[in-house]
């Protein structure tokens, strides 16, 4: 063994143990790495709507309570993201198997002028059954993205418009707090581990609590 | 080595002038994402290829009031999707028209476009010798729930 090769070793046997540390800690340890999507916890911003369903009843996230909560917003007179992201969000309630029963999907629409409740409702049950489609007032959609940090125009093209939007979801606990904003790329896989994740918290914390 | 380039060029020119309908220009997946009932807009995907430099620079769909090529683009996490004069078909290129890149908007919809049923879509193509090809292809519907990737 040479001279150069004896040096490599020595800093790998000193190095490796230490990243293996680190990445044990990072797993471990609560802090945003153990989740897929990004750590927002504490964020002073998207805590409750007031918005409608297709029946027009008022819904707000309170009403939620004991399921994990996955949010976005968009338009349905969307070719891409949109639907891509409601395929998503279709895909990591059955990839949660049983656990799917306690994550309630919410699509708001940007554009509730042309995206009716009727259309709302079909739209949604095409990815899922279980989807709500929420919409409100054009002012009200406005302070509504604004309060969530949404943001979203309205750009024409040709004789309609097409809406350039923020492509999050948000990732409520089952105690309704906003906890992860994840990106219109995260498969579905890391999504459904995230969901898991908080569902699992979840319960580990009612299991504490003195009876 | 002194006759390849003739070669080569004779050979290129023979494609070119072959007289086989859309010999220039490949295109195969295409299909259109199915929509709901009063639903205006929707999209349309394929993959193109073709075997000359060109660009797409017209659609049209009969059900389609306006059909636009569009390119989606993130900015951060925003999403825009803006229509463009026309795509570059660079030659041999398999150019993709998929979720999350360029695409076919189709808007002003006068029907349903119901899952199982096919869209007549025009594609028209320019070479960069300024030629235009027509080409006429039948796209199936994919469901909503269904994504193509």
């Amino acid at each position: 063994m040479n001279a150069g090769k004896r040096a490599h070793l020595r800093a790998l046997s000193v190095l490796g143990p230490l990243l293996l540390a680190l990445f044990l800690l990072g797993g471990c340890d609560g802090g945003g790495s153990r989740f897929h999507g990004t750590d927002i916890s504490g964020a002073n911003y998207g805590r409750d709507f007031a918005l409608l369903d297709p029946d027009g009843k008022t819904r707000q996230l309170a009403d939620f309570r004991g399921k994990v909560v996955m949010l976005f917003f968009g338009f349905i007179q969307c070719p891409d993201v949109c639907p891509t992201t409601l395929g998503r969000a279709a895909e990591t309630r059955r990839l949660l198997g049983a656990d799917g029963e306690r994550l309630q999907i919410i699509f708001v629409t940007l554009d509730p002028t042309r995206d009716s409740p009727e259309i709302l409702r079909a739209y949604t049950a095409a990815f899922d059954a279980d989807i709500l489609g929420l919409h409100t007032t054009p002012e009200k959609t406005a302070e509504t993205a604004k309060a969530f940090r949404i943001y979203y125009r309205k750009v024409p093209t040709g004789s309609s418009y097409t809406i350039d939007h923020s492509a999050i979801s948000y990732l409520y606990d089952p105690e309704g707090r906003l906890r992860l904003a994840v990106g219109h790329q995260t498969p579905p896989e890391a999504v459904a581990a995230d969901v898991a994740a908080l569902l699992r918290a979840s319960s580990t914390t009612d299991e504490e609590q003195p009876r | 080595m002194i006759f390849r380039p003739p070669a080569a060029a004779v050979f290129a020119a023979l494609l070119v002038a072959a007289p086989v309908a859309h010999g220039e220009v490949r295109i195969t997946d295409a299909w259109v994402r199915a929509t709901v009932a009063q639903q205006k807009a929707t999209g349309a995907f394929m993959k193109i290829t073709s075997t000359v430099d060109a660009r797409l620079v017209e659609v049209r769909a009969t059900v389609a009031g306006e059909a636009e090529i569009h390119e989606m683009s993130m900015d951060g996490d925003r999403m825009k999707m803006r229509a463009i004069p026309a795509l570059a078909l660079p030659a041999g290129k398999n150019v993709e028209l998929k979720p999350g890149g360029h695409h076919i908007m189709l808007l002003n919809l006068s029907a349903r476009i119901e899952e199982n049923s096919t869209t007549p879509l025009t594609l028209v193509v320019e070479t960069a010798t300024g030629e235009r090809e027509t080409i006429n292809i039948d796209a199936p519907a994919r469901a909503l729930g269904k994504q193509g990737h």
